[in-house]
Formats: C-alpha cells, structure tokens, sequence
C-alpha cells in the first residue's frame, strides 16, 4: 500500500473543472443548484458536502514573471480535502467514524457517522461539511473505491495536463521538488510548494494533498499558516488541569475563609 | 487548407505539438475548447517551447501561454500579413524549402493585376457579374486547377521554363507576394488591430527564431478564423507563413485545425455538405456535368494525385449502385443528384423562410440557438410542412413551435403554426457503435456500452430504416428517377459492415481492399470513401486499435487509424531536404534509404513510397508519374505549397485585408471596405448595420463556446453537473466600457443589433482590454452561446444577434464579428430597437443574379461607396 496522495501543479491547471465533474460523476455527487457568483469563471465558489474539488479562478492584476501579459494574469488552481498527516476532523470524531486507511488518506464512514459535526469545525481549511438532508458529514475519499482497485481518483484520471498527479507521496513529494527547481530555472522566482513538508506546515504536520502556487496561499483562499485545532489538545488540557487547580484553589480557599469566618 | 496543400485537413496531429518550439494559438481558445489536446501544448511548455496566443479576450489558453497579444476581432489578415512582410523584407524564410517544395518560383500570368494596383480589387473583377475572372489569376503558360478541382479546362503540371529559382523574376509568385504584403507594416498592424510594434515585433521575431533547419513553429487555429465573411483566406495567410518558414509536413510544423465536434472532420470527409461526395470528390453540377464521362474530364487532373480520380469515383458509384452500375450505363452516374445552386445552410434557410423548403432533418444540431439569425431560423421553421429532430433532449429546434422569443413577446401564437414535427429520441454515444473522425483525421472506433432506453436510436440504426422503407416504397415504380433509390445497394447490418463499404473490396471476392492504390477504375473495386480505404483491410477493424502508447513509438501508429493511408503527419515528404535526408537530426522524420531504396522513418511516408528524390517525371507523364522527387504536396496539381493559389478561391489568390460586414473601422489599407465577394442576404429579415461607423453600434462583438457547455447545449444545459457550473447566460466587458454604460459585476445588460436584443449577466473583467486604434479607443464585448430557453440553465442566445454573411468559398458564416450596443439592465418584455436603417441598406447595391457555376447565388456589391 504505502501513502498515496495528490499533488497539484497549479501552474499547468488550465480551469476546465474535468476534476469537479468526474469527481461528482464517479461519486454520483448531486448539484450545488444553479447560480452565477460573477466571481470569474467560478460558480462552485467552495468545498462542501457535494462538491470535493473546487477549481479556484483568480484574475489577477499581476503578470507572472515570465508572461508577457500586460500587467495581468489569470490562476487556476483545484482544491482539494488535503488528508493532512495530523487530521483535525478525524481526531475530534467521537464516533470513530472517520478513519486513516492504508493508504493514509482519511475517510469518512458514512455508516457510523452520526452526524455530529465536531469535525466541520476542527478543519483547518474548511473542507468537511453536513449534508443538509441527513447531516452526515461528507468530504473527498481520495477515491477509495477506485484505489482499492488499482485505479487512479477519479479527478487525476480526467485531469487533461497532468495539473493534479496522483501518486505514491514520496515520489510526488521528490517530482514537485524537481518541478519547483525546473520553474526557478525558467525565471518564475515565485513558484513553491504549500503543504509537502511536516517541516513547511508544522501545523499539520504536512499534507498528503500539496499544491505548488505562484503566490501567497490567501490569493488561493488557503490558510498561509493552517494549524489542526487538535493539536493544541494536549496544551489545552494541560490549561484546564491547571485552571482546575485554580478552581479548586479558589474553592478551598472559600472554604477555610468561610470556616475563619465561620470561627469569628 | 485544401487550397494550399492539396487536402482540407488538420496537416498534423496534436501528439506532435510537443516537438514544436513555438506555437500560435490564433482563431482558437484551445485550453478552453480542446481541453484534452492542449495536454500536448503544455508538454511543449514544460519543454521551453514558447506560446502565443493571439486573442481579442485573455482566455483561459492565454492564461498559461508565454505572450498573449490582444488583439481586434476581424483584423487577423493585417496582423499576419504583417508577419509576411516581416519574413520576406527580412529574409528570415527558409530560402531552400521555399524554392524547392512552394510554389514562390512559378510565374503567373501577364494578365495578373494585384489589389495594390486596383485599391483592394485583385483584376478580372467583373462589375456586372459581381465577381472575379480568375483567369488572370493563373500560371503563365499553364492552367492548373485547383485540387480536386471545379472549373472545366485543361490542366498541366507547372513547367520549369516557367519558373525563376532566384525568385528575382517581377512577375514570379515571390515577388507578387512581396509586393502585396510590402503596406503590412507593424504601424499598419498597431492602427488596424490595436497591437503595439513592439509586440508585433516580439512574435514575429519569436516565430521566426524558432522556425528553419533546427526548429520548428506550429499554428492551431478553429472557428475563430474560419467564422469570417474572409475566413478561408485567414487560413491562407497562416499557410504561407508555415510555407514561408519551411514548417509544413516536419514535426512540431504544421497547421493543426482545430475542429468543434467529435466527428466534424468526418463530416467533411464523408461530408454532411452539399457539394460534396465522400472523399473530397465534387457534387457534379446539373449545367455541365451531363455525364460521367464529361464529370471525369472536368474533375481528372492530368498531373498530380487527382490523376486517380475516375478510379475513385468509378469505385463509389459501385459502392452506391452495386451490380445497376455498369460500364454502358456511365456507373449509374445520373442515378446521383446533381447541384442546380448553392444549397449552404444559410441560403437554405433564406429559402424555408420564402416558403421553397417543404421539410427539414434536424439531426444533431440545434439552428435556432446554434445558428445565426434566430428569428430568421425559426421563420423558416414556421414556414415548413414538417420537421424532422432527432436529438437527445427536447431541443429548442423542436419546441419552437411554443416556446420562442417571438410567442414570449406576444407577436405569434402557437396555434398559427401549421408546421408538423416529429422528435425522434437519440441514442447517446455509449449506446451505440461506430467512429469518430477526430481534428486530426482520426479514425477512432467506439463500442456499444449499453442498450438505448425507450424509443431512443442511434443515427445508423434511423437512417438505415429510412433507407429500408424508401426502397419499400418506390419497389414498384415505373418513373426513370426512382431508379435512384431502386439501384441503391442497401445491406447493412451493422456499423462494421458500413465501415467495411467505405473501405472498399473487390467485387468478385468481396475481400476488403488493402487501400486506394488498389482501387480500379474498371468497375472491379467498390469503395464508399477513397481516403478511408485501408482502415479495414485484411477485414480488420483497424480504427479500434488500441495499443496503449507506452508500448510503440511517439507517433502511435497502432493507435486507431489515420486518413489517408494511416499517416499520422501530412506532406512529410517536406521533413528530409531535396536530396531526402533529413534537414536536421534534431527534426527527423521521413527520409529516403538508398539502401532500401524507399522512403521510411516515423510515420507512414506521405509520397509515393518507392519514388526517389532525384526521379523528374518526363513531358510525356501523366497522373501520379508527374510527381517528381521534390514534390512533397502531391494532391496538387504542381506538387507544391501554394503560397499563390492560382485557382480554387473565390475572392483572391493571395490574403487581403477586408473589414468584416460590420466593423468599428474603416479599411486602412485600401478603399475597398469589406471582401467584394462575401454572401450577404439583403432582406428585411436580416437587416445590416452600417458598414462601419455605425452611430447606434459603437462596439464590436466575439462570440465564442466556453469548456463547461456544448454548442448549443443540447449535450450539456440537460446535465447538472456541467449546468452549475455555468449557470447563467453572461457578457464579458471591460472595466472601461462597464464604467461607461453603468455595468455592475454581476449585474445585468441588454445587448442588441438590429437582428435581435438579448440579456446577460455582467462579468466585469480586465480579461477584456479596450484598444487603441487610429487614436481611439475601441471596446469589445465578448457572449459565449450556449443558452436559450429550454434545459436546467435557461438564458439568452447570442444567435440572436447575428446576421447572415458568409465567406464566399465555403459559405460559413461570419459570428466571430459584428456590431452591436449594450446598456445596462434586463430587457423588456417588448422590442425597443428600431431595425431597419435607411443608411445602412443604401450602403448595399441589390444582390446578383444566381450563377450556378459561383459556390452561392447571393454576391454583395463592393461596398467601397458606403457611409463615408
């Protein structure tokens, strides 16, 4: 098996949303309903419970560094669930029903889910979302389906120029690396990857979905320093502990005051 | 394409983009509407190719190309005639392809005069007919026709005493061009397409640095060049730069055309076209075709491949006519229809709306959203006995009977409307089997997946119970025309056995034929369509090859099936120097082995294979023996690019600028407004702006298809998960012109011509520039087409807008630009625009008489006298 994931070359991605429709398609996703944003050519506007890829479209008044484009230029770039190494929705599942698989992707069981919704809010990025009808919580599975059989996502398969590239991580991580240094070469100073690393995203220790971008992550509406609410668990309980403390000081306090003044 | 080269196909295929070193994506939004083909563009990319797209919007092709150049709609023969003067005064062509494989040495008559001399009239126009004598346009001491050709006449092979090599002689093809194009000037270029010199410069100087022994440049185009009152000769302009830069028949060369449907390429192939049969073989005319015999002498080139043409022609006639076509009976020649006008689109909905049209087949397409004028469409429908749609969904083509702008504003009511129509359900490609043709001559074989549901029918399946009744009905008649349908063979029992027909077989055997060169003009072969023959040989199923890439070369031979003969690239022959061996190894492809004494390399050799570089035919030759070891174009009847089309074209042997029928404008370069011979149809249901200028319509306008939809929509506004996507019916416009006329991003807008008024949301976006020309400023508002009133996402059609006027050659229409005048909010329930203008029909003389023997009955005065 071996941990598999998405790698996301925004600078190839050319916004024809194949990855939103045969994502909706293979996992018989129903439609968002009909209405024009007037945000650029995006009308999905966000990741949802329905929708598990999202073509971001940014104009933007900036000509990339190596495109003679008067002062403009137009980025595409397909969003993702991220299976991050340190999953918030998965540790903050009471249920259990969001696991990690083999192939260390994270997946919703939608047998157990009961709905509670602790896991929309433990998204660093806003991914996970209720269906409105049932309030199970639903998001991409990385095709685990397909995977079981030896098939790419659906997305990467559809995917015309190779923009999203499914893979086994390590070589994903190793190829992005290459493509980073081959576009520094080419004079787009600008290009980095957002996610590869544990090292480069503490916060999440890393994502098993990482995208390559050619500017800051809050032009593609992804958080510049997304950080798992559960990872602040163990700081937190901690806090509590000694807040309990505090109380109990306090509370003791009151008592033997009450008792001094009890005595008066 | 046909004109210059000898066939009218893509001369490449997409694969071999990833060897160019520069592409030109212009008349194209390729990202956008080839999604799965750009993948090969990238690669070139990610190679360190250089991309240019030439567009009036940044599309999403401009959004990941290296140079995006603005540009105005309409003015693309300035800007690469431009790029032709550019090459030719700075001697960047390659001088050693353009001697040996164009036909820039040849010498062109005395009688030639150019549009330098007759201010943007080529001579031999005649002012009565309302047309060129193309005479003048010849050869000297020859009269080539053009390839698979029209005219009657005879025709010869160029002669070397009627060449100059040094390209020095006034009156040779080389110097004619310098000469035409010497005024197409990068300041030309910046007051005519609002494209700044040192942009102009950057492209053209990019273009030519990559072109020559070592590297190669490719074009891409699609209906961005072809939807022009000038559309072909856009494509000509192209064509003599690539001939010009030596880059046709070489890998990462070529000129991919860039088709819009699955199977549009096969549909000119095995056309859906009036005028022609299958294999590019003409439609014979009622006047002078009156038999077989005189059919073979006006279409057989003496020189050149079209040497061949009775055998082709004998060999369909057998397949059409089976043991009823004999010798004697001239192949049952007059069973065939024979063309008596010009029954294009447009003309034959100008004739439906006159009440001359008694039925109509709608199969695959949706003309009331999808085709011009759509008041003028469904007036011609209104006027039909009966309708026949055959489509997936309840199209608007068949609801227009109840639901139209028209009964919507209270001007018609349904039950007016005396027209019978039949919808017939459609199976959708999953359901049925058969092959695409695809842009790049691509025969691809596609299985039955699953049963139709209900009363749905695949095309074949229909057709072949039309076929089945119509000689049910007419078994017993005694009248001569229904021997047509009498002596029709009609055996089929499924698509394989149709795809065997069009490859052809031998009569006494039936065995399928190896390809054309074994097809006989002696009554012994049969074949359905020359160019496919061999996709079925040894009666194996050749376009349903699927060897997956990773197990043959680059190429991919074994990968479906190419027309003609497998060969994936055309005229490769050009890719080895005259000599034959490669002009470069970097650039290798097909060379000739003097061992093995024949031409071989990567592809399928596009020439006669055992023919040597040094053969020179005798005076004597005739047919296939004219072509000579150097000449790589060998559907011509010279065997050479024609940078001069000597023959073939209705309005000029070299590219000219024209306005379009309705510009921002006037004509620069000459007095001569807008092409002289362009259709136009001057009625009161399709009303003209005025030439240019026109008060009440200041700003141009582009039409165009977006990725998430499909044409007209029949195939994507019925599924919700391209529809929301794309939801809504919108306009795109520049910040300046929303400024102008109160526009708000996300807002709404009316947008009227004098043929119609539609609404739209407002994308209000930097994608759209205004340009500077002739020290103004010009805005353009660019609607995709997709919506009209039926399906999921309901909107607006931009067809609304559009007037009838065509290109003179092939009679497509112009909707890449026209006028129109947009203010904000949504349009009411009533008209508000007055149509006609009395100025604008004076611009326009009365139309000439019909003439059988032109491409279309309706040519437009020159139009020079205008509005000025």
């Amino acid at each position: 098996m071996g941990a598999k994931g998405f790698f996301t070359d925004t600078t190839i991605c050319i916004g024809c949303k194949a990855c939103e429709v045969a994502c909706k398609q293979w996992n018989q996703l129903p439609d968002d309903g009909f209405s024009l944003t007037g945000m650029s050519y995006d009308n999905t506007a966000a990741l949802g419970a329905s929708t598990w890829r999202h073509v971001a479209f940014i104009e933007r008044p900036v000509a990339l560094s190596n495109q003679m484009a008067d002062g403009f230029s137009w980025l595409f770039s397909s969003d993702v669930c991220k299976h991050c190494a340190r999953a918030g929705c998965l540790e903050s599942c009471p249920t259990g029903a969001i696991v990690r698989t083999e192939f260390e992707s994270v997946f919703v069981q939608q047998d157990i889910c009961n709905g509670c919704g602790y896991c929309v809010v433990n998204c660093p990025f806003g991914v996970i979302d209720r269906r409105e009808d049932d309030g199970r919580a639903w998001k991409c599975t990385l095709c685990y389906d397909r995977l079981k059989n030896d098939m790419t996502p659906a997305c990467a398969k559809a995917c015309p120029t190779a923009s999203i590239q499914f893979g086994d991580l390590d070589e994903l991580r190793h190829r992005a690396r290459g493509r980073v240094e081959m576009l520094h070469e080419q004079g787009m100073q600008e290009a980095y990857l957002y996610g590869d690393s544990a090292a480069s995203q503490p916060g999440t220790e890393g994502l098993n979905a990482f995208f390559l971008l050619v500017d800051k992550p809050e032009v593609y509406n992804l958080p510049p320093d997304p950080v798992v609410p559960t990872k602040n668990v163990g700081q937190s309980w901690l806090s509590m502990a000694f807040a309990a403390l505090g109380v109990a000081a306090v509370a003791l306090g009151s008592v033997a005051a009450s008792r001094h003044g009890g005595a008066r | 394409m046909g004109t210059s080269f000898g066939r009218g196909g893509a001369t490449t295929f997409q694969q071999d983009l990833q060897n160019s070193d520069c592409i030109v994506i212009e008349g194209s939004n390729m990202a956008e509407c080839h999604p799965v083909g750009f993948r090969w563009v990238m690669k070139a990319k990610e190679r360190g190719a250089t991309i240019i797209h030439v567009d009036p919007r940044f599309t999403r092709t401009s959004a990941v190309a290296d140079i995006h150049v603005p540009i105005r709609a309409g003015s693309d023969i300035a800007f690469l005639g431009a790029i032709i003067n550019y090459i030719v005064s700075n001697e960047r062509y390659f001088k050693e392809y353009v001697v040996n494989y164009t036909n820039a040495p040849a010498i062109i008559s005395e009688k030639y005069a150019d549009t330098e001399d007759f201010d943007g009239l080529f001579g031999g126009w005649d002012e009565e007919k309302k047309q060129y004598d193309r005479t003048t346009w010849l050869y000297e001491g020859v009269d080539p026709d053009a390839a698979g050709g029209k005219k009657p006449g005879p025709r010869q092979p160029i002669r070397p005493e009627y060449t100059d090599p040094t390209l020095q002689h006034p009156r040779c093809v080389f110097q004619i061009l310098k000469k035409h194009f010497a005024r197409y000037t990068p300041e030309m270029v910046e007051n005519i397409c609002g494209i700044k010199p040192e942009l102009f410069q950057k492209v053209a100087e990019t273009l030519c640095k990559n072109s020559g022994r070592e590297r190669t440049s490719a074009f891409c185009y699609a209906v961005g060049w072809t939807q022009h009152s000038v559309g072909v000769q856009y494509i000509r302009t192209a064509a003599i730069i690539q001939l010009l830069l030596g880059n046709m028949g070489r890998p990462g060369g070529g000129i991919m055309a860039l088709r819009g449907h699955a199977s549009i390429q096969g549909s000119t192939d095995i056309p859906t076209l009036y005028n022609l049969l299958p294999g590019y073989l003409p439609m014979p005319k009622a006047k002078h075709d009156k038999d077989f015999d005189t059919y073979i002498r006006f279409n057989e080139s003496p020189s050149g491949w079209w040497g061949e043409f009775k055998k082709y022609a004998v060999s369909l006639l057998k397949a059409y006519y089976g043991e009823a076509a004999t010798q004697e009976n001239g192949w049952c020649f007059d069973r065939l229809p024979t063309l008596d006008g010009d029954h294009s689109h447009m003309n034959t909905v100008a004739n439906m709306a006159d009440g001359n049209v008694k039925g109509y087949f709608v199969v695959g397409e949706n003309p009331t959203v999808g085709s011009m004028n759509g008041s003028l469409q469904r007036k011609g429908l209104r006027e039909l006995e009966w309708l026949v749609v055959r489509d997936l969904n309840l199209i608007e083509t068949a609801e227009f009977w109840r639901d139209s702008p028209e009964i919507e504003r209270g001007e018609l009511k349904s039950e007016d409307i005396a027209t019978e129509v039949f919808f017939f359900p459609a199976a959708a490609h999953t359901e049925k089997e058969g092959s695409f043709t695809n842009t790049q001559r691509l025969l691809q074989w596609h299985h039955q997946a699953i049963d139709p549901p209900g009363d749905c029918q695949s095309e074949l399946d229909f057709i072949n119970q039309i076929g089945l009744r119509l000689k049910e009905l007419y078994r017993d008649s005694t009248l001569p025309r229904d021997r047509a349908i009498q002596d029709l063979t009609w055996d089929y029992s499924n698509a394989e056995s149709v795809l065997k027909e069009i490859n052809g077989f031998t009569i006494a055997d039936g065995k399928p034929v190896e390809g054309f060169t074994s097809l006989k003009d002696d009554g012994s072969t049969a074949c359905g369509c020359w160019i496919y023959s061999g996709s079925y040989r040894d009666g194996i199923n050749m376009t349903a090859r699927r060897k997956p890439g990773s197990e043959q070369s680059w190429v991919a031979p074994e990968w479906a099936w190419a027309w003609p003969h497998n060969r994936r690239m055309l005229y490769n022959r050009a890719s080895a120097d005259p000599e034959g061996k490669p002009w470069s190894e970097r650039k290798k492809y097909v060379w000739w082995d003097e061992e093995q004494k024949k031409w071989v390399g990567h592809d399928t050799p596009d020439f006669i294979v055992d023919r040597p570089p040094s053969y020179r035919p005798s005076k004597e030759a005739r047919g296939k023996e004219t072509i000579s070891g150097v000449d790589p174009f060998v559907m011509q009847a010279d065997g050479k690019g024609w940078i001069f089309a000597a023959a073939g074209l209705q309005d000029g042997p070299l590219p000219t600028h024209y306005e379009p029928e309705e510009s921002v404008a006037r004509n620069l370069l000459y007095d001569q407004q807008c092409n002289p011979t362009r259709m136009e149809w001057r009625r009161k249901d399709n009303p003209y702006h005025r030439a240019y200028s026109d008060p009440r319509f200041p700003y141009v306008v582009t039409t165009y298809r977006i990725t998430e939809h499909h044409t007209a929509g029949g195939m994507s506004r019925w599924l919700s998960w391209l529809s929301e996507l794309q939801p809504e019916m919108f306009c795109e416009v520049s910040p300046e012109l929303a400024a102008m006329h109160g526009l708000k991003n996300g807002g709404w807008a009316t947008i009227w011509t004098a043929r119609g008024e539609i609404e739209a949301r407002v994308l209000v976006t930097n994608r759209l520039r205004p340009l500077r020309i002739q020290g103004g400023d010009i805005h353009q508002i660019g609607l995709p087409y997709h919506w009209a009133s039926r399906g999921l996402v309901r909107g607006d059609s931009a067809n609304e807008l559009i007037g009838f006027v065509g290109d003179p050659n092939v009679s497509i229409q112009e909707s890449k630009v026209f006028t129109a005048m947009i203010a904000a909010g949504r349009r009411g329930k009533r008209r508000a625009v007055k149509q006609i203008d009395e100025m604008a029909w004076e611009r326009d003389l009365p139309p000439a008489e019909g003439d059988h023997e032109s491409s279309h009955n309706f040519k437009a005065e020159e139009s020079k006298e205008s509005n000025a």
